[in-house]
């Protein structure tokens, strides 16, 4: 047991040896590297669910998989890919990068830290074992809706007990990185100097917070309305099956930010980085982040414009979903004036924040076409739709971990990824991805309905090409985990401290030696003189 | 705030984490299976709340340990309290969870299933049930659970409102004997405290008891048995916990823990005491009274 106080012969520089290390492991850089390992596998996971959809799409008619298995593969895949992939990949950042960002020896709880982690696998497991049981997984969409996700076979309460263990997860780490940005600031780290990926986490993890167990509220319900003779959802007893879906949404629209805050955070390291310029209107990023965290609160019910609302109500979340466009625009044009008569190179981080840019500002806009009620009506739960979030959770997200994953995986490894494979993965993602959802937003206007197996004849064309794009989109993540896999093993140039040209002045992090050492980021290091010159 | 590395204690390895992930799985496989109808449920859901609570005790006893021997500075008292601010914020989440879940089965669910409205669902719901006059309580347009007569709020409720009231006022007359040094009066509070927290508790068990056995008043019965249930037990399940909470600072103060400057798991258990309170008072004005 040791203090960093106490240096001398409890100072461990290396990490200690064996398996036993990652369970019980307290090093924000192991917990990490935990999370991110878990991501990339639960991203193979959940996309192999994606490819069995798509091949089956790939001809109208059933040939490879019954419907009932087909549902299955849609929930499961939501499911594992937001909180099994996604939300991982970014916590996984957010344990790298935030303390040495801000001047930390560690998270301000570490121990919590390994726990947040270390309930992941569980709820991994409880999850995908329902594919197994009786009566399969569960099949009524990751969106969890009563009445249908009620028939569920065995499946249910082990899908909920998931769900709960998950959200514990995620509030345990949200109050881990609060409390870190909130107490572990280095002296001199205002909170207005605070880099953006730090920032853009603080919102992520207030809006976790405070949706989290509303979603564990949710679920309760159901577990209740199903095993407990309970009436929350069953209008003979006075309840109301649409009352789940204002809970579930309550949770789930933040949540969509959720994911896609953290990836505002990175792209505003590595566009800056890239155009040798200081970001753009670093204030406003800030207040921009803080509105849409605020907004994510009260526009929910646009997930349900069509279950029948009064139209006051429609009229409401319509308008407050349009004012969300405002603060995202700010974003957007901060980044391109960051841009703006830069000199800019076009490294793979740079390349995928850029494919982050345009993808994410298409699912923008088909977003403020479904935000109107009179066209909505037509979009709902349609393949546009489908198109719109994946543009977003993709295009956005996804794209967005590339970016980060190629920026600092050599202030992890000390080692550059090799840069031309490198960039061969991000233009097959860039052409797969594109390839596979584009021609979504055909199929959705044309009127396929989405979670469907089967589709009428006309559809037959996108179906194919966006199946095509699909197994390219798929089998190009083999490139990242090859890319990956061979800077860990040390092969590659060595990289000094800065890394990128001038990444000095982008953050803390670049003052570190490379890779950072396993204790004590900062010995040696003068934090002060290194904020001074940001 | 105090420079950071150089006196923030950092435990270098955590096994509790581990063995809490296995004890919450055992415990939700274990009742799976028990609301399945499998066998062994039952020993797997009492077995995996063991594994839980040996962690609780293990965990709390790791980090008291190193409390005493003084291994933390102000900056990681900081982080608890932040830490425990944070988490009475996402349990504050839990029962927004609940009264949104009650004030829209009242103010919309209800009225519309008795065909209100004529731009919603209403014109819709009451062609199913055209004799249902909406009214709270209510089980519902089927009456599911059969006849129930709903709960009196002048009658224990009323007087637990009062017991839970003046437990907030013995904690904080404990924390002042704390501050003071006043180790009689700090512990005296606590007792106090506790002794309000568990009559609260036989109180409310007694009203469950009449609810289930004279008044008809089940979890089944509609929609008022189900939010009264399940608002009112998770607020008693928070004040047990919160009762465990004080009696193990109790057992700390007994034992000479606590100075007017180190007190963090007082105050922490003190907050979450008042956070109960809040909530019941909630509970109190639209569960039992309006």
């Amino acid at each position: 047991m040791a203090t960093v106080a106490e240096h001398g012969e409890h100072h461990e520089s290396s990490p200690p040896k064996g398996w036993l290390r990652w369970v019980t492991t307290t090093n924000h850089k192991d917990i990490g590297t935990l999370y991110l390992t878990f991501a990339l596998i639960m991203f193979f996971v959940g996309g192999a669910m994606a490819l069995v959809i798509r091949a089956e799409l790939y001809k109208p008619g059933l040939q490879l998989v019954d419907p009932h298995f087909f549902n299955q593969m849609v929930t499961l895949h939501a499911l594992i890919m937001v909180f099994g992939a996604v939300m991982p990949a970014f916590a996984g950042f957010a344990n790298w990068m935030i303390p040495p960002m801000i001047g930390a020896p560690d998270m301000a709880l570490p121990r919590l830290n390994n726990w947040s982690f270390w309930l992941l696998p569980f709820a991994a497991l409880l999850l995908s074992s329902t594919l197994f049981m009786d009566g399969g997984a569960v099949a009524a969409g990751w969106t969890l809706y009563p009445p249908l996700v009620l028939q569920t076979g065995n499946a249910l309460p082990f899908t909920i007990f998931s769900v709960h263990l998950l959200g514990l997860s995620s509030i345990l780490a949200s109050i881990n990185i609060i409390v870190t940005i909130f107490n572990l600031r280095a002296p001199g780290m205002t909170m207005m100097k605070m880099p953006m990926f730090c920032w853009t986490w603080l919102i992520t993890a207030f809006l976790l917070i405070m949706v989290m167990p509303v979603l564990a509220g949710a679920v309760t319900m159901l577990l209740t309305d199903k095993y407990f003779q309970t009436s929350f959802f069953n209008p003979a007893g006075g309840g109301d099956p649409v009352l789940f879906q204002h809970l579930f949404w309550f949770f789930g629209h933040p949540e969509v930010y959720i994911i896609i805050l953290p990836a505002f955070g990175i792209i505003s390291h590595v566009i800056p980085t890239f155009a040798r310029k200081p970001l753009f209107g670093k204030n406003s990023m800030v207040y921009a982040t803080a509105v849409i965290g605020f907004l994510s609160f009260i526009v929910w019910s646009h997930h349900q414009y069509t279950v029948g609302m009064p139209v006051p109500a429609e009229l409401y979340f319509m308008y407050s979903t349009m004012l969300i466009a405002v603060p995202t625009g700010v974003k957007v044009f901060n980044w391109l004036a960051t841009m703006w008569k830069g000199s800019l190179t076009f490294e793979t981080p740079m390349l995928n924040a850029l494919g982050f840019l345009i993808l994410f500002v298409i699912g923008g806009f088909t977003g403020i076409m479904m935000s109107q009620v009179p066209a909505d009506l037509y979009y709902h739960d349609n393949y546009f739709i489908v198109a719109h979030f994946h543009y977003t959770l993709v295009g956005g997200g996804v794209f967005a971990i590339f970016a980060g994953i190629y920026y600092w995986l050599p202030k992890w490894t000390g080692i550059m990824y090799d840069e031309r494979l490198g960039k061969l993965h991000f233009w097959l993602s860039f052409l797969g991805f594109n390839v596979l959802f584009f021609p979504q937003h055909f199929l959705g206007l044309a009127g396929m309905p989405r979670r469907i197996p089967d589709y009428a004849l006309q559809f037959t064309e996108f179906n194919q090409i966006s199946t095509v794009g699909a197994f390219i989109f798929g089998f190009a993540q083999l490139l990242l985990v090859y890319v990956v896999y061979q800077a860990i093993r040390g092969v590659g140039e060595r990289v000094n401290s800065e890394v990128w040209e001038g990444a000095k002045s982008h953050g803390l992090e670049w003052n570190l030696p490379s890779p950072m050492p396993y204790h004590h980021s900062f010995e040696g290091i003068d934090i002060q003189k290194a904020i001074a010159c940001e | 705030m105090v420079s950071a590395s150089g006196s923030y204690y950092l435990p270098h390895k955590a096994k509790w984490p581990i063995i809490g992930s296995l004890g919450l799985f055992t415990f939700m496989i274990g009742f799976s299976m028990k609301v399945l109808g499998f066998g062994g449920g039952g020993f797997l859901l009492i077995l995996g709340l063991l594994i839980v609570l040996g962690m609780m005790v293990g965990w709390f006893g790791e980090v008291i340990h190193e409390s005493v021997a003084r291994l933390y500075n102000e900056q990681v008292d900081r982080s608890f309290r932040w830490g425990m601010i944070w988490f009475i914020a996402s349990e504050v989440m839990f029962f927004a969870g609940f009264f949104g879940a009650l004030f829209y089965i009242r103010m919309y669910a209800v009225p519309w299933l008795g065909g209100e409205g004529t731009t919603g669902v209403g014109q819709f719901t009451h062609l199913l049930w055209p004799d249902y006059a909406p009214e709270w309580p209510t089980n519902g347009p089927a009456h599911v659970g059969g006849k129930f007569e709903p709960m009196e709020a002048w009658g224990i409720p009323a007087l637990n409102t009062l017991i839970l009231l003046s437990s907030g006022a013995t904690v904080t007359w404990a924390h002042w004997g704390l501050l003071q040094n006043n180790r009689d009066q700090f512990i005296k509070g606590l007792i106090f405290t506790i002794a309000l927290g568990v009559t609260f508790v036989l109180l409310q068990a007694y009203e469950y008891y009449h609810a289930y056995t004279e008044m008809g008043l089940t979890l089944g019965a509609g929609v008022y048995g189900s939010t009264f249930f399940m608002l009112t037990g998770f607020h008693g399940m928070h004040v047990t916990i919160g009762a465990i909470f004080l009696t193990v600072v109790l057992l700390r103060a007994m034992r000479g823990h606590f100075d007017p400057e180190h007190h963090f798991a007082f105050e922490g258990a003190a907050w979450y005491w008042h956070f109960v309170d809040v909530v019941w008072l909630g509970l109190f004005i639209f569960v039992y009274w309006l």
